[in-house]
């Protein structure tokens, strides 16, 4: 692609750089980014981690906790049988208390999407409602080496199956070697693939990979190009990379969201994925959104958590907190 | 010329093969039996007794499947080490119990000795306790006891700290178990050493873990949590250990009731903290 090349006429792009979105203008903007200091960005995170959550703040912590997860099953071993009891545990998570709320959506491999769609049956809806969103990783994930129309069609099957969210990954390669250009109409070609017939749009989530964008600096280009080429959230990881979600990185990308909100007024969400484990690591991340961009953002279409473990510890926590006694790994399911 | 300045050594908990402090940052006093301050010992939370039975929990599945063949020598092995650090022990017991030089020597020696027999246990214990049951159709009916999983024990807190801590941890690991203990509250600088001499052995970390501090605040917690399969008094004689075994039996754990001084040697011990496993066999094909 050559500097002067057009870029797809994304509508935020050109709001933002203007009428003439080329390779160039756009390279401009993202480079243009100021730097991160790396040391005040981990010293914050870490301020931001120490804070202790006792009592009734933390019952209504792992409650949240669970209202924002997406139930994530992504081996290549999935069977229909794994994602229906998957579904099963997204919809009663603790079969020993009805009181527990259901999580977000669950999120599954674009073939799994009919299955999960299947097993939810009246459940399958908006997780504002009460219900559970289905949510498929398309575009040649995780690696995302796949041509454009490989990646469009990945994607238009999957929303065709019935997925809200559509969670693709950016093209790594392309963005290292600084063909933003590329990364960008693949989005936007992405995004145009998430068309429902009736017009409306599955939710675009845009994974950055940040455990292979090496740099903080990377990562922030990585968020604005994301959104200003139309994603309606952005995502830390596949999972599938060490490291996956950081405190850190998270911070930074809902950093450029509050500014991104500060411009336009239009709210975008953020999904740390991969590596949280533990009730105390999930409860660092809420502390952490409800300081940089407010406790509005702790909100399904907002906020995500991408786990598949976190859910049992939390569940364990949780049965702590109701029996006053410790639970162990025998009163939650084997996953 | 001014003398040597000595180093007191931090006595700490053992917990999943490492010597962390306690999350609660307490510490307490050791007094030796005139009154003589010996060291500050970590005072364990109910925090430190949860992430006691996780990491039980976690070498449990290693060290059950571990054959009993090599459980043996894996306790043998302490013993050797605990021969080797006589001397050591006996200096404590010397200064924290207050015991005459001989009665130290015979409590170290007894404590040795009742290790290296219940380690000689682990690859026998299954045939005398285990059955070939006769049944009336052509089957072999097998009962075999199997490690009942992780065990939270109070250790005896009189007579002998070393003495007492071997007998209620070496009957409860020979078959596979991993053990949470609390030692005794008084005297539990030996403990610490003995944690030393596991952490130095072939004994995986997190199949011994240990706490020092105050029975009577850990050992409730313990009683109550549910990822803990059987719960050893011995030591808990005067802590209401009527209402521990009845907090106990809402998650179905075995209970072993309290004893005075350091319990004997007994196999009863080592059954106690199994669960039989009964399989049924065809005989066809013979």
């Amino acid at each position: 692609m050559t500097p002067s090349a057009a870029l797809a006429p994304a509508e935020r792009a050109l709001g933002l750089i203007g009428p003439d979105l080329t390779e160039k203008s756009l390279r401009l903007h993202l480079e243009g980014l100021s730097g991160i200091d790396a040391v005040g960005l981990e010293e914050r995170a870490a301020a931001l981690g120490t804070r202790s959550i006792k009592t009734t703040s933390k019952a209504w912590a792992l409650d949240t906790i669970i209202r924002l997860v997406d139930l994530t099953t992504l081996e290549g071993a999935d069977t229909d049988g794994k994602v229906r009891s998957l579904v099963a545990k997204a919809m009663n998570p603790d079969a020993s208390d009805p009181t527990v709320p259901r999580v977000a959506a669950v999120c599954v491999y674009g073939d799994m999407v009919p299955t999960a769609v299947d097993a939810l049956g009246s459940a399958h809806g908006d997780p504002d409602e009460g219900n559970i969103s289905v949510a498929a990783v398309a575009t040649a994930f995780p690696s995302g080496r796949a041509s454009l129309a490989v990646k469009t069609l990945d994607t238009a099957e999957a929303v065709a199956a019935g997925a809200d969210e559509i969670d693709m990954v950016i093209d790594r390669g392309a963005f290292l070697s600084g063909n933003y250009g590329l990364v960008f109409d693949q989005i936007v070609a992405v995004k145009e693939a998430c068309r429902r017939e009736d017009g409306s749009y599955a939710h675009l989530k845009v994974i950055l990979e940040t455990g292979e964008l090496n740099t903080y600096d990377n990562v922030r280009r990585a968020s604005w190009l994301a959104i200003l080429a139309g994603g309606d959230f952005i995502k830390t990881s596949t999972g599938k990379v060490s490291p996956a979600a950081t405190l850190p990185v998270t911070l930074l990308m809902l950093e450029v969201v509050r500014d991104w909100h500060r411009l336009t007024g239009e709210r975008i969400g953020v999904k740390p994925a991969g590596g949280i484990r533990t009730s105390k690591d999930a409860i660092k991340y809420l502390v952490t959104v409800a300081e940089t961009v407010g406790e509005e953002w702790l909100q399904p279409h907002l906020f995500r958590f991408g786990a598949s473990s976190l859910l049992n510890d939390v569940l364990l926590q949780r049965q702590k907190l109701t029996t006053g006694r410790y639970s162990g790994p025998d009163y939650v399911t084997i996953d | 010329m001014v003398g040597r300045l000595a180093v007191p050594k931090t006595y700490k908990l053992y917990i999943g093969g490492k010597f962390p402090r306690s999350e609660s940052g307490r510490t307490y006093e050791v007094l030796s039996k005139k009154g003589a301050f010996l060291a500050n010992a970590a005072l364990a939370s109910r925090k430190d007794a949860r992430d006691a039975v996780v990491a039980a929990r976690a070498a449990f599945g290693g060290w059950s499947s571990a054959t009993a063949y090599n459980r043996g020598q894996v306790l043998y092995r302490i013993a050797e080490l605990l021969e080797g650090r006589r001397d050591q022990f006996v200096d404590e017991l010397v200064s924290a119990e207050g015991l005459s030089r001989t009665a130290a020597v015979k409590q170290v020696d007894t404590a040795i000795d009742a290790w290296v027999w219940y380690a000689g246990w682990a690859d026998k214990y299954v045939q005398v306790a285990g059955n070939g049951n006769a049944v009336s159709g052509p089957y072999f009916n097998l009962s075999t006891p199997e490690p009942t999983g992780v065990v939270a024990i109070v250790a005896p807190q009189s007579g002998g700290s070393l003495l007492g801590l071997v007998s209620v941890v070496a009957p409860a690991i020979v078959s596979g178990n991993t053990v949470v203990v609390v030692a005794q509250q008084s005297a539990p600088l030996s403990a610490i050493s003995l944690s030393e001499v596991l952490a130095t052995s072939d004994v995986p970390g997190g199949v011994v873990n240990i706490l020092t501090g105050s029975p009577a605040e850990i050992a409730p917690w313990l009683a109550g949590h549910a990822d803990v399969n059987a719960l050893d008094l011995a030591g808990a004689g005067d802590l209401g250990w009527v209402d521990m075994q009845i907090t106990a039996a809402d998650t179905l754990k075995r209970v072993i009731a309290p004893e005075v001084g350091a319990p004997a040697p007994s196999l009863h011990r080592i059954v106690a903290l199994t669960e039989t496993k009964t399989v049924w066999h065809t005989k066809s094909l013979i």
